[in-house]
């Protein structure tokens, strides 16, 4: 550490800056479009659960447990190596005209949360009592609209604290993307690194813009179990 | 597949070793075991500091595990990689720096498994030890302590789950596990990607879904016991912490 002397202009300036501010998008797009479909994905596989057919069922359950006991980094590379391969080839190419290591990234990040979000809305969806089913079905009220005005908005409550933590989980594994090549933050960082050896400041750069964006989700938590008056854990 | 298995299964299994360092599985296993057990002291220690009585030492520990759990595992597996060796003057190896990353990130992870086990346990028990003559740090450690961390075991086994997986970032820096050497197998034979990343997968899902079933089996244990005996004391709330990816 002796005369090492700090300097942040040659990370936040110039072309590095341009490198870096392009790093955030991309982890941005990564985890907004992750976070969309995986929450897509997590309420058709609760839908599936709850269908009653003993196929449907055993095939959630093992989605669940194989995307939950794989490491998500090796279901990263799964998708990247292994995917394209079982593709056909019209698919493979259109992959590989439309920037494929992202897209791969995407649904990897998505497939894999939308196992831990699943659960989240199970458990949400356990704890509702199925006399409010009965009740609302009595009422008239068809499947979906049970499910939308009566089900979902008692469980949601329930739920949005452990989402909200996976919300947190998928936003940190996006850096995973960038052992497949995507040209998201770490990876720019690292880029950086690289090129100027300014490895204490771009690394400080990158953990501080992470660490904000975490309490932000974290804080988002925290207020809303307040609001819905759950006792914080 | 079974090929690929039949050509490959030393490398899977313990890399180039004895000829060269250890590797694949008996590696992976071997960093989560060290990571686990190093970093479960540290997790001790920053749980007890987060109940601290001392206003200073649960603020100075809160900052500690927030930003832990607010950074990405492969940032710190970054920082201890490039940035610690320039602070200590020479480089270390791989290994070393997996297994440290770990111990940081896991600590935070397991100190709040230890917290929430002892602030689940009802306020009567610290007080009949210290009513019974035992000072803070007796009570803790003969009173508190054992029955808050028989209480979390179920969770502490799924949180050495969640390590298990994280080993596999190991690959992003070379460190020679089971993930880099599917990897090193994979450029290879370069044209069977399925069967490589297949075995790969699989073998961690075998490894990974047999421990979150002794985790489970473990839970249904200790919910009996508390039913049949009452001299085992019910937490205030089950403390179940999510698993993580």
């Amino acid at each position: 550490m002796m005369g090492y002397s700090l300097d942040f202009t040659a990370v936040l300036a110039g072309e590095h800056l341009k490198w870096l501010l392009s790093g955030i998008q991309v982890t941005a797009e990564l985890f907004a479009g992750a976070w969309a479909l995986a929450l897509l994905l997590a309420v058709v596989l609760i839908v599936l659960r709850n269908t009653g057919l003993r196929p449907a069922h055993w095939f959630v359950t093992t989605y669940v447990e194989v995307h939950q006991n794989v490491p998500l980094l090796v279901q990263v590379l799964f998708w990247y190596f292994a995917v394209p391969e079982l593709l056909p080839a019209p698919a493979q190419i259109w992959l590989n005209e439309h920037n494929s290591e992202f897209i791969l990234a995407l649904l990897a990040l998505s497939f894999c949360i939308a196992a831990y979000m699943s659960e989240a809305l199970r458990s949400g969806l356990r704890a509702i009592p199925p006399t409010q089913y009965e009740a609302s079905r009595a009422l008239g009220f068809g499947y979906l609209s049970t499910m939308r005005y009566v089900i979902l908005p008692q469980a949601a409550r329930l739920s949005l604290p452990p989402l909200i933590n996976y919300t947190l989980l998928l936003f940190k594994n996006t850096s995973i993307a960038m052992a497949i090549g995507v040209h998201e933050l770490t990876y720019q960082s690292r880029q950086i690194e690289n090129d100027t050896f300014r490895t204490f400041e771009v690394f400080a750069v990158a953990t501080a813009i992470y660490l904000l964006s975490s309490f932000a989700i974290m804080a988002l938590g925290a207020l809303y179990e307040r609001r819905a008056g759950l006792q914080a854990r | 597949m079974l090929q690929i298995l039949r050509d490959n299964w030393v490398l899977f299994l313990i890399g180039q070793y004895p000829a060269g360092p250890l590797g694949g599985l008996a590696a992976t296993v071997l960093i989560a075991v060290l990571g686990l057990g190093l970093s479960f002291p540290c997790a001790l220690l920053l749980g007890l500091g987060r109940i601290s009585p001392f206003r200073s030492i649960r603020a100075v520990t809160a900052i500690i595990v927030h930003t832990v759990r607010g950074t990405p595992f492969l940032m710190v597996i970054f920082w201890s990689y490039f940035a610690l060796p320039i602070i200590i003057g020479h480089p270390i190896a791989g290994f070393p720096t997996l297994v440290g990353a770990l111990v940081i990130y896991e600590s935070a992870y397991l100190a709040e498994i230890v917290r929430s086990g002892i602030e689940a346990l009802p306020k009567g028990q610290i007080e009949a030890a210290r009513s019974l003559g035992l000072n803070y740090r007796q009570a803790m450690m003969s009173v508190v302590l054992p029955q808050a961390l028989y209480n979390s075991l179920p969770t502490m086994m799924s949180q050495f789950v969640s390590l298990i997986k994280e080993t596999s970032l190991g690959y992003v820096i070379s460190v020679n596990e089971f993930t880099f050497a599917a990897a090193q197998v994979n450029s290879r034979l370069l044209t069977k990607p399925v069967q490589v990343f297949s075995i790969l997968a699989l073998t961690y899902f075998l490894l990974c879904f047999a421990l979150t079933q002794s985790a489970r089996a473990v839970e249904r244990h200790i919910a009996r016991r508390r039913r049949e005996d009452p001299a085992v004391i019910r937490p205030l709330e089950s403390f179940v912490v999510e698993p993580a990816p």
